[in-house]
């Protein structure tokens, strides 16, 4: 037989059980696009942490304040620490570990910026000159935030590019005063590019003297501190330092966190992917049950059409034929019923990045396959059975005579 | 040709032993017109089925033209339905989604036949049964006396060197089975064998040859010439 023949003969066969083939077509769409769909998701949320963290180096060490026990976990984003982390111990470590180059202590939080009648609810950053050369930020106009001691406010600040034409439009930023809560702050210099390593973020911030924001913010302890780490030490071993010096510092109590990104990275990294497998299997099971599904709807057919076998059977059909048009049907509805689920999944994906940018949705290709593949794998196996029973039948039984 | 010897077949019905078929010996050259007579459950069914192959008898032997059809498997009698035998049915058993076209091409499609060519060969046979007007029509909109021509034309279209019916007018008034009758037995003149098995004494008497049959065995077997001759060629 032909597969044109094939093809058109099960067409025709769907095409007259209108209900039940539109049925399998949803279930197993559904199936894949939910596949699509959650391995999007899962994929968004890693896209999203490594972005988060891909601007810095391998060379760069964090320490937040807050200690979790178990090593490989989520280090606390929010300082929940008994004790903060302050100025003057940053200061301490700048001084006294000789493996750290520059340090950047970080102070973040929210806060309306204005100017003139302009107002924008913006990221607000304080830290120092060093925070620039870690993250490798560019500057277009003006320059960087100045090279302060650490205790040392003053009323100048740095704009990201989005903010700048929020506040400014096309008009000059560089000595002009904006405002943020009661402080006034002058612009000295404005961030190039739209900080795409960082998501947009970046682009929408405000960056002040780490004492000055301190002072805006009320608050005593640091969010984060980034250090670089000298040429030719190694990560770990600063790591380990900083670490222990924190503890001499802290009387002894472990009360920080201090990680290599890159080995922060790996273990996000891992992580989400499991993530992403996880999800991907249950959505994986969905299509299991379609299978299932697949498997009824074939027995019906097979045993609706049983005239028509024991026909195709007395005009010459050998039992491999008949199996394959049972076959060939189940494998059509589900090939149809995957592109179907796996368009619906795209668009729902499109539909994600539209609305969240700053989250990388996206379906990797393997989940593509491997969705399409288990919708149409599992329809054959379900349906072989039925298939065979179909192949089985003995012609003078089929006829329904004897 | 078919040679059929020592040919016995039973069925269980329960602990009850049927013997449809009881020791049968049946010799038919081809271009042969028989009719197979016999009260319900003397086993006529069953002897069609097994010389179509469709059935296979418990022992005894079953040549045609000179295959011995024991020897083979399931797919080689698949092979040989398809290529030497025709199957007119009482309920005609078209596939109602397809049109009287698609119903005759069908035994061409499943052999793999090309469209083009398939269209060429059933062309002749919707002409040659006078129902090429009705070619796109689906069964349900055909009368039965069209349905059944539809049926004879699958049947032919693989060239059968035996064609067997199954009570081919049982379902027909006597107008459109007249017309099949004569359908039928025109093919039998250009050379098919034809088998009909059948309740009806006047189709039954048409043929040259009557096989009756009781309780599974052959009770008598003759031939018979007659006004089926005389009546077809007029």
């Amino acid at each position: 037989m032909r597969l044109v023949d094939l093809i058109r003969y099960t067409i025709l066969a769907l095409r007259r059980q209108r209900f039940r083939s539109v049925m399998l077509l949803i279930a197993v769409g559904l199936g894949v696009g939910a596949v699509i769909v959650l391995t999007a998701l899962g994929e968004g949320a890693r896209g999203y942490v490594m972005g988060e963290f891909a601007f810095l180096g391998k060379d760069t060490v964090v320490m937040f304040p807050g200690r979790k026990e178990t090593t490989g976990g989520m280090p606390p984003i929010t300082g929940s620490a008994a004790r903060a982390i302050t100025l003057e111990e940053v200061e301490v470590l700048g001084r006294t570990i000789p493996g750290l180059t520059s340090l950047a202590p970080m102070v973040m939080g929210n806060g309306p910026v204005s100017f003139g009648s302009r107002e924008r609810e913006s990221i607000v950053v304080g830290t120092t000159a060093a925070f620039f050369t870690i993250r490798q930020l560019q500057i277009a106009q003006g320059s960087a935030l100045p090279d302060l001691a650490l205790s040392e406010g003053k009323s100048v600040a740095v704009i990201g590019q989005k903010l700048k034409t929020e506040l400014f439009d096309n008009r000059r930023a560089i000595g002009q005063w904006v405002r943020l809560r009661d402080y006034r702050f002058r612009v000295i210099g404005v961030l190039a590019g739209s900080g795409d390593s960082f998501g947009r973020d970046l682009s929408e911030a405000i960056f002040v003297p780490v004492a000055s924001a301190q002072s805006v913010f009320n608050v005593h302890g640091l969010f984060r501190v980034m250090m670089k780490v000298r040429d030719n030490y190694r990560v770990e071993e600063v790591k380990t330092a900083v670490s222990e010096r924190m503890q001499e510092l802290h009387e002894g109590e472990q009360d920080v966190t201090v990680v290599s990104p890159d080995a922060m990275l790996s273990t996000f990294d891992d992580i989400l992917r499991a993530l992403t497998l996880g999800v991907a299997g249950i959505a994986a099971i969905s299509l299991v049950v379609a299978g299932i599904l697949v498997m009824n709807v074939t027995l019906m057919s097979v045993k609706q059409r049983t005239a028509e076998i024991g026909l195709l059977k007395a005009i010459g059909a050998p039992a491999a034929q008949v199996r394959t048009l049972f076959l060939t049907e189940a494998a059509l509805i589900a090939t149809a019923g995957a592109l179907l689920g796996m368009l619906v999944g795209r668009l729902l994906v499109a539909a994600g990045r539209h609305l969240y940018p700053s989250i990388p949705f996206a379906t990797p290709a393997w989940a593509m396959w491997a969705g399409f593949g288990l919708a149409v794998g599992t329809a054959l196996v379900f349906a072989w059975l039925p298939a065979q029973q179909a192949a089985r039948l003995e012609p003078v039984d089929a006829l329904g005579r004897r | 040709m078919i040679e059929v010897s020592g040919v016995n077949k039973t069925f269980y019905l329960g602990d009850s032993a049927v013997h449809a078929l009881d020791n049968i010996n049946l010799r038919i050259e081809q271009g042969d017109y028989l009719s197979v007579m016999g009260p319900s459950g003397s086993g006529k069914s069953t002897l069609l089925n097994m010389l179509g192959l469709l059935d296979r008898p418990d022992d005894g032997s079953y040549c045609l033209n000179g295959v011995d059809t024991m020897s083979l498997n399931e797919n080689e009698r698949a092979r040989l339905r398809r290529e030497q035998i025709g199957f007119v049915f009482q309920s005609y058993h078209l596939i109602p989604r397809l049109t009287a076209r698609e119903n005759i091409e069908l035994p061409l499609m499943l052999a793999g036949v090309a469209a083009k060519q398939r269209h060429a060969e059933v062309a002749v046979i919707l002409e040659k049964l006078d129902i090429a007007r009705r070619a796109h029509h689906l069964p349900n909109q055909l009368s039965g006396g069209e349905r059944q021509r539809v049926a004879i034309g699958r049947s032919i279209v693989m060239k059968p060197s035996i064609l067997l019916a199954d009570e081919p007018t049982g379902n027909l008034d006597t107008r459109s089975g007249t017309e099949v009758t004569r359908i039928l037995e025109d093919l039998n003149r250009e050379g098919i064998t034809l088998l009909v098995v059948t309740h009806d004494n006047n189709m039954g008497d048409r043929a040259r040859r009557h096989v009756r049959m009781l309780d599974g065995a052959i009770s008598s077997d003759h031939m018979h010439q007659q006004q089926g001759e005389a009546d077809a060629a007029g």
